[in-house]
């Protein structure tokens, strides 16, 4: 039995945008005081108005940005009931144990699929054999293994953005970062991918941020969903959910999403949402 | 003729049919005509076919003979002073390949324009590109070196060729620093505006992969950057042989600007077509070249947005 859980811990994290620069005069509060502690096995999703923030939180995790005050850091707990704080890690920079996938998938054309997904390993001067069997492991578990030669361009964009995914999985990062990476497929294309990540975050057990747009997607995919509002950026609802463990368990999507619990769920949503953005 | 309703379309033969991106297809058959329409064009106005103007009705009953003589003689519309006719610069073409011509055949001079351009070509390679890279990358070389050089950018280059004869000489050196500084500029503006290509998500992307800084450029942001470096490349050899003949025309001895200059001055027109050609034709066949190693160096150029 592993005694050690992992988990990523936000602590009063605060992002302004100094207004000094050429092309604006005012400072914008863009987060402000989030607290948030993502544990193992937790799939937390994202969703509110445009300009809420939840780029800024991400980039905050991924460690792209320094937040302006406030602290994160990974913390692993020991013991029969986890309550003691064995070591803690502190987030300052970009670091392979957070895999990020971008809204516009960012792969490098230069490399085809396979090269792009072990770049990562490569990077980490991991040798050619051993980093070849993780990425088309990591490829498999996206269901590319027909494309590992093809050129970036060649593929459509729903390929891409799972070139992207197993990209970021590559590295074997302790949480997956996602900027609406679905955002720019259409709706078909969605729920397949919104599939496949589920199936792999079963099979790898990451912790998942994931931002969208999409009240269904969110719903779907979410063990736990977070509300942000807008001015300064900041948390104002989170859910508990379980339609993912549904889909795990065999449930198919399309019964899912129609149940009147998961309706209900979304019209109060929307509610929330759109009291927000008047 | 479905080609030839084709013509008249702005997006032949694209990949992505009729709405892929403007301009997009091959134009290998297009080309092949202009070039035959020009040639004949070419022939047509130089060569004797065309009848001469008309001449008034009076003077025909007063001096039929002289008239009839005038009638039959046909000139073309452009005397070969002006313009020769492709067969009478071809066959001009076969003598400059064996005879000298202002101190030399065609090859030597050849020889010699292709060494003064290429040679400044390398210099400015191995200079230019990595000058373009750390003024795109550090804004100290940035601050450093953006003065100067957009400075003397716009200035062509026939205005400090004095400069350059006083300086270094009437020998090679001049020359070639002209042409040096000619396709320099091109390919450091070109090459630190590529440096800009890499976007913030692959940046970022290569940050959280674990790339150290020195790996996000070379690996990133340097490949990135190809397909610009390449284009200033081509723009650059542009210059060159934009400046070369400019270079040439004082004090050369041989070289195609040398060959040009020499003809101009006893007026034999054919020599000075040849000399434009054979420049043209070079130019062009480089061009060619370079377009098909950016095929193969950056297949993915304009193909990622
Ligand atoms: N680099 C920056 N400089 C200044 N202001 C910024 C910067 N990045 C974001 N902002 C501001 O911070 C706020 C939050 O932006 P952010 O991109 O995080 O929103 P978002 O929730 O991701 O929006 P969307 O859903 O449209 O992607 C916005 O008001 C935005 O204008
Ligand atoms: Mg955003």
């Amino acid at each position: 039995m592993n005694t050690e859980t992992n988990e990523l811990v936000l602590d009063n994290i605060d992002v302004t945008f100094s207004g000094r620069s050429y092309d604006r005069s005012e400072d914008v509060h863009a987060l402000s005081k989030i607290n948030l502690t993502i544990k193992q096995n937790d799939f937390i999703v994202a969703l509110g108005a445009s300009g809420c923030g939840k780029t800024t939180l991400l980039n905050v995790i991924a460690g792209f940005l320094r937040p302006t005050e406030g602290s994160l850091y990974f913390q692993k707990r020991q013991g029969r009931t986890k309550t003691k704080v064995a070591t803690r890690q502190e987030i300052v920079k970009p670091s392979p144990d957070r895999g990020v996938v971008f809204q516009k998938h960012a792969l490098l054309p230069w490399f085809n699929v396979i090269e792009n997904v072990e770049f990562a390993l490569k990077l980490q001067g991991v040798d050619r054999i051993k980093r070849r069997e993780i990425a088309e492991e990591k490829i498999v578990l996206m269901g590319l293994e027909e494309f590992q030669t093809h050129k970036i361009y060649e593929l459509s964009g729903g390929m891409q953005q799972r070139v992207g995914i197993a990209r970021a999985l590559a590295s074997d990062p302790a949480i997956l970062l996602m900027d609406e990476p679905l955002g720019a497929l259409d709706a078909l294309t969605r729920e397949t991918v919104q599939e496949i990540i589920l199936k792999g975050w079963e099979k790898t057990r990451k912790m998942v941020f994931f931002i969208t747009h999409s009240v269904e997607e969110a719903l779907f995919m979410a063990t736990r969903l977070i509300i942000m509002s807008p001015r300064p950026g900041r948390i104002t609802h989170e859910f508990k959910l379980d339609f993912s463990k549904q889909f795990l368990k065999g449930v198919s999507a399309r019964k899912i999403k129609s149940q009147a619990k998961f309706i209900a769920k979304r019209e109060k949503i929307l509610d929330i949402i759109h009291s927000d953005a008047t | 003729m479905n080609s030839f309703k084709n013509l008249f379309k702005f997006n032949v033969r694209s990949t992505t049919g009729s709405y892929g991106v403007p301009g997009e297809g091959n134009s290998l058959w297009i080309a092949v005509g202009s070039t035959v329409f020009f040639i004949i064009l070419w022939y047509l106005v130089t060569t004797p076919l065309l009848m001469p103007p008309v001449v008034d009705d009076e003077s025909i009953t007063n001096d039929e003979e002289v008239v009839v003589e005038e009638v039959i003689e046909k000139v073309p519309l452009i005397p070969p002073l002006f313009l020769p006719g492709p067969n009478a610069v071809y066959d001009k073409f076969v003598i400059l390949l064996t005879e000298e011509f202002n101190g030399g055949t065609l090859f030597d001079h050849i020889k010699w324009s292709m060494f003064r351009v290429f040679s400044a070509f390398l210099l400015s390679i191995v200079t230019a590109i990595p000058l373009g890279l750390l003024t795109g990358l550090n804004v100290y070389f940035k601050g450093a070196f953006d003065p100067p050089i957009e400075f003397y950018r716009p200035i062509p280059p026939l205005a400090y060729l004095p400069l350059m004869i006083i300086w270094f000489g009437i020998g090679e050196l001049s020359k070639i620093v002209l042409i040096y500084l000619a396709i320099f500029s091109a390919m450091v503006i070109n090459t630190r505006s590529g440096v800009r290509s890499a976007g913030l998500e692959q940046i970022h992307a290569a940050y959280s992969m674990g790339a150290s800084k020195f790996q996000v450029i070379t690996q990133v942001v340097l490949k990135a950057a190809m397909p610009e470096i390449l284009t200033g490349m081509r723009v650059g050899i542009g210059f060159g042989w934009t400046t070369l003949v400019a270079a040439e025309l004082v004090a050369a001895q041989a070289g195609i600007g040398a060959m040009i200059k020499g003809a101009s001055d006893f007026l034999v027109t054919d020599v000075i077509i040849v000399g434009i050609v054979v420049i043209g034709v070079i130019a062009y066949a480089f061009d060619l070249i370079m377009r098909y190693l950016e095929r193969i160096i950056v297949p993915w150029k304009g193909k990622m947005t």
